[in-house]
């Protein structure tokens, strides 16, 4: 293998890696906010990148993004505020059960809905064969504007968890949900919150990738696992850390081509998840301590 | 009353109730025809398109008074692509509903697991799927309208022996369609001077497939085959392109729908595959055989979905209730055996796949000539000039 | 003990009963859907003992249910006719676990005899299930859930992607199991009301296996670990063994089920592994009532029946999506128990304010 294909592995591998990422940030702030693994989370995106296709067609290319963004996020707070914000001390595994329930109605919602036929956005400069020779190593143009974009969130998370004054809130309910309350910030608007934040981000990172990856009424399940593969990797709760537990995963994904056929690609990516659900459950860059303290 | 005796209770009504409010409504004359199609799921590229077209075609040959008089009665199952289901559903259509045939089932695999069923059941199978295993050990009853995948492949060495290509790359989807295919190019290059230099399988979900090409790329190929019905055919186009790969790429007949190239274009351009003459039916010449039925079939589609494209895989569909048709129009009687003899002597039915034509010994009906060689200018289909 | 007895005699008397309605209604059809179920049943008796009595979820039961399935199939399909030299070949055929029959063009074919197979798939899968168990089980809430979920999805790929599984196609011409001489495991329609009995019946012994389980020593021990497992470690109960055990059981039952299943419906398919299925059920152990085998037993024989005739049509798994969401909203402890009205009301009574998610 000579440099260059070494090379385009590793772009190949960032692609994968980033759109994890989105996916995983999404998982970790609802985790952040209320101790819920959010199996729609995968649907989010699913949903962004189809609504904005149908209404790609009524509007220009930066509104129907903003629209989609937007109806997703009050989809997300209709989930939360219909199945969860009046459930009373449920258990982990009600939670967990209630998550995958929604994600299928989500799925299957979208099949009668939208049928089965897939759609992508057009890209947003340039087109499917414009590539960037950056030294011998072919970049799509629309790969750029994914990792710029995952970029971007994850510079406006940081600044609105740590200078922000929902933000901030939001960091006081996770840490200690009655000495929030006691202060009083309303703990069941901001699960809510945190829950249109997840979908308006999920949404966002399936509007920019449906050039390249397409989407689907049941494209939103496999992302999930990803993501979610992904999410346990950095450390469940923190999302910088899930930024480079996609790199990590997607890279490896990407390298594994070059030894195992590709066909057991995504055999990799779950082993990954077993060997630290049972070596280092917190995750590789977590410790305990920190997974307790749900910081982003 | 106890836990569990309230649980028996519950059981007893309601099954008693299933057992009974299930009979059906038994109008002696009409003519039953089951259907078990992958309506939803991972084969609904194919399932879909072929339930669409058989509630159109039925609708239809009602509207005409039905077939020698007889009103159709289509009954269909939607088995998701699950060979346990297609199963339950062949013998509940066969023993219960007592169909005269079934159409279906939309992918190899389940219809090789219900091979059995209908010859055990006496119930001619129409299958809208293409392994050759499906008629090849032939069953009496079991037929197959879709042409075979190996003049497709056949189809493709022999244009890149014209281009002078001899190494080629093959990626196929992880699904029957790409596994079917897969074996005809790997059990047929031999024989034609072809050489694969890579070959690779992969996810039918996968949405980036740039490491894939990328090892494509490094192994010397002249050209990429790649076999599957998924979005994934616009997305290898799109990778190959994007990272340099300037070689020829043929396609499978899955290749058939315009929005695949919609998706992929500009890279779709040039692009090499067989497929039905459904494609490309406006340059057909005015006396061409299959010009007439393909138009209509087209025409009646689109309408009907308003504006959805026709697409080959509906036309199988379109196919097997043809040849139904004919057949019980040939036969005179609606009696199973009656029929199945008169499909195995039908010759010459003009179908969207092709002209059928049958024999105790083949019961697919279709050859070569079946395929026409595509590819994509502008943005459109044209025929690929000899 | 003695209403125990009652209700497997009473639940026997009702298989019967069926099976006699359906002969005089002439609708013998339905017996089919009812042996499928049959056999589903079987993993989901024993999903419910490790969910609802041990208290440990698995979202990737199918995986099992798959393995064993895989691995009958495979042996009773593989031709070893290459190998019959080499020494092991010869050292089975010698034990006669091998047997000859005639293959699709008429040739021959060597392969395993379908005993033979199933004892080796339940045997690899309790290797399996002890080899994983042991690590998953130590993990709670999230990430054993998320541990199942990739077991089974593990599964799931690697039969879609290996060839010599038949990948995305399965495997078919799964010859018939026979048991004894006259009795055997298929899916031809002549036999079908002996195939129902066989079916039922294995389903009656292997809830009498785990009521006796559960009303034994085990089975307090069990309910000590699911009430509140610290206190059960406290007392001296060996939990991880326990835990470990129930999820080896309930491997085993889903193996069987699997092996079963596919001699009767002569193939298996990797849609047999996918998460949607386990999923399917999870929901239904939850409607039936996490604690509950009989309630278990006659919401899969209801919901699988009406799937497996396509009652539900494309809305298939959105019935089973809004099952799980309804079951998990209203009626987390299932739907049928003594004090399911009172359990409702009190769900849409008013509440203490502030309580919510913690």
């Amino acid at each position: 293998m000579n440099l260059d294909l070494f090379f385009q592995y590793i772009v190949a591998g960032i692609t994968y890696g980033t759109i994890y990422a989105i996916v995983a940030i999404g998982f970790n702030i609802i985790y952040n906010a209320t101790g819920i693994i959010n199996f729609a989370q995968g649907e989010f995106v699913m949903l962004g990148g189809m609504i904005a296709v149908t209404l790609q067609h009524l509007m220009p290319l930066p509104a129907a993004i903003l629209s989609a963004v937007l109806i997703t996020m009050t989809i997300g707070a209709f989930i939360e505020m219909v199945f969860i914000r009046w459930l009373r001390g449920p258990s982990v595994l009600r939670l967990i059960i209630i998550t995958i329930g929604i994600s299928i109605l989500i799925r299957e919602g979208a099949l009668h809905i939208w049928g089965t036929s897939v759609r992508a956005l057009p890209y947003f400069t340039g087109t499917s064969v414009t590539s960037i020779n950056m030294g011998g190593v072919y970049v799509s143009p629309q790969v750029l504007w994914v990792v710029g974009i995952s970029a971007i969130i994850v510079a406006f998370l940081t600044v609105f968890f740590n200078y922000t004054l929902p933000g901030r809130q939001m960091r006081a309910c996770s840490a200690n949900r009655d000495a929030a309350r006691l202060c009083g910030i309303n703990a069941r608007n901001m699960v809510t919150l945190s829950f249109m934040l997840s979908a308006a981000i999920g949404a966002l990172g399936g509007c920019v990738v449906s050039p390249i990856t397409y989407v689907q009424y049941d494209s939103g399940t496999p992302l999930a696992i990803k993501g979610f593969t992904v999410a346990i990797l950095g450390g469940l709760g923190n999302s910088t850390a899930a930024v480079a537990a996609g790199m990590i995963l997607g890279i490896l994904e990407s390298f594994s081509i070059w030894v195992l056929p590709a066909a057991y690609k995504d055999v990799i990516s779950i082993s990954i998840l077993l060997v630290i659900l049972f070596v280092k459950p917190s995750g590789i860059f977590g410790s305990a301590e920190t997974a307790g303290l749900k910081e982003f | 009353m106890s836990r569990g005796r309230r649980s028996i209770l519950w059981v007893v009504l309601v099954l008693i109730s299933f057992v009974f409010l299930s009979g059906n409504s038994y109008a002696a004359e009409t003519i039953k025809v089951g259907a078990i199609l992958a309506v939803t799921g991972p084969a609904s590229f194919l399932g879909a398109p072929e339930e669409k077209t058989l509630v159109m075609m039925v609708a239809d040959i009602n509207k005409n008074g039905g077939i020698k008089g007889h009103k159709v009665e289509l009954i269909v199952k939607d088995s998701g692509a699950s060979p346990e289901k297609a199963l339950s559903f062949a013998k509940q259509l066969i023993e219960e509903n007592k169909v005269l045939a079934i159409i279906g089932p939309s992918t190899s695999g389940e219809t090789m697991k219900i091979k059995n069923v209908a010859e055990e059941g006496k119930t001619i199978l129409l299958s809208c799927a293409a392994a050759e295993t499906i008629v090849n050990p032939v069953a009496k009853y079991v037929f197959k309208t879709p042409q075979k995948d190996s003049y497709a492949v056949i189809r493709i060495f022999e244009q890149m022996k014209k281009m002078k290509l001899s190494k080629a790359a093959v990626l196929s989807s992880n699904t029957g369609f790409g596994k079917a295919g897969k074996e005809q190019i790997e059990k047929l290059a031999p024989e034609h001077g072809i050489q694969i230099v890579a070959n690779e399988v992969y996810d039918k979900a996968a949405t980036d497939l740039t490491a894939e090409v990328t090892k494509v790329k490094a192994s010397g190929a002249q050209a990429i085959i790649n076999w599957s019905i998924e979005p994934a055919q616009s997305i290898v186009i799109k990778n190959a392109r994007q990272i340099g790969f300037n070689g020829q790429i043929f396609q499978s007949h899955g290749f058939g729908n315009i929005k695949y190239v919609e998706a992929a274009l500009p890279a779709a351009e040039g692009v090499i595959f067989p497929a039905g003459r459904l494609l490309i039916v406006e340059s057909l010449p005015k006396d061409h055989k299959q010009k007439a039925v393909l138009m209509k079939y087209k025409k009646e589609y689109e309408a009907k979905t308003r504006g959805e494209e026709s697409s080959t895989f509906g036309g199988h569909a379109y196919d097997a209730m043809l040849i139904l048709t004919k057949a019980i129009e040939k036969a005179n009687s609606t009696d199973k055996e009656a029929v199945r003899s008169a499909i195995e002597g039908l010759k010459g039915v003009v179908g969207t796949a092709g002209i059928f034509n049958f024999s105790p010994q083949d019961h697919n009906g279709l050859d070569m000539s079946s395929f026409e060689m595509l590819t994509v200018k502008n943005g459109k289909f044209v025929p690929l000039k000899k | 003990m003695k209403e125990k007895h009652l209700h497997l005699l009473g639940f026997s008397s009702l298989i019967v009963a069926i099976q006699l309605l359906t002969q005089f209604t002439d609708s013998g059809y339905h017996l089919t859907q009812l042996t499928m179920t049959a056999y589903y049943s079987l993993l989901i008796i024993g999903l419910c003992m490790l969910t609802g009595y041990a208290g440990q979820i698995s979202l990737g039961h199918a995986g099992f249910f798959a393995i064993g399935g895989y691995l009958t199939a495979f042996l009773t399909t593989h031709d070893l006719s290459l190998y019959k030299g080499k020494g092991i070949v010869v050292i089975l055929a010698k034990t006669g676990v091998l047997v000859t029959r005639p293959d699709l063009y008429g040739g021959d074919l060597l392969t395993f005899n379908p005993w033979a197979s199933c004892i080796v798939a339940l045997c690899i899968t309790i290797i399996i299930a002890y080899i994983i168990g042991g690590p998953v089980l130590k993990l709670k809430g999230h990430y054993l859930a998320m541990a199942t979920l990739g077991f089974g999805i593990i599964v799931y790929r690697i039969v879609l992607a290996s060839e010599l599984l038949g990948a995305a196609d399965g495997i078919s011409d799964v010859p018939a199991f026979r048991l004894l001489s006259g009795v055997e495991i298929t899916g031809s329609s002549s036999s079908r009301v002996m195939n129902y009995y066989i079916a039922w019946g294995l389903v009656t012994a292997g809830m009498a296996l785990l009521l006796n389980l559960i009303h034994s020593r085990v089975g307090r021990a069990l309910a000590s670990i699911h009430g509140a497992e610290d206190a059960a470690d406290a007392v001296g109960i060996p939990t991880a063994q326990y835990k470990l055990k129930t999820f080896v059981l309930s491997a085993a039952f889903a193996a069987l089920a699997g092996v079963l299943l596919t001699h009767y419906n002569g193939g298996i398919g990797p849609s047999e592994a996918s998460v949607m299925k386990s999923v399917r059920y999870v929901a239904i152990v939850a409607v039936g009532g996490m604690a509950n085998l009989w309630g278990a037993l006659v919401m899969s024989l209801v919901l699988n029946y009406l799937s497996l005739r396509g009652y539900f049509g494309t809305y298939d798994d959105v019935v089973f999506g809004g099952i799980l969401i309804l079951i998990m909203l209203f009626a987390p402890g299932g739907l049928l128990r003594r004090h399911i009205i009172g359990d409702i009301r009190r769900i849409f009574s008013p509440g203490d304010g502030e309580e919510g998610i913690s």
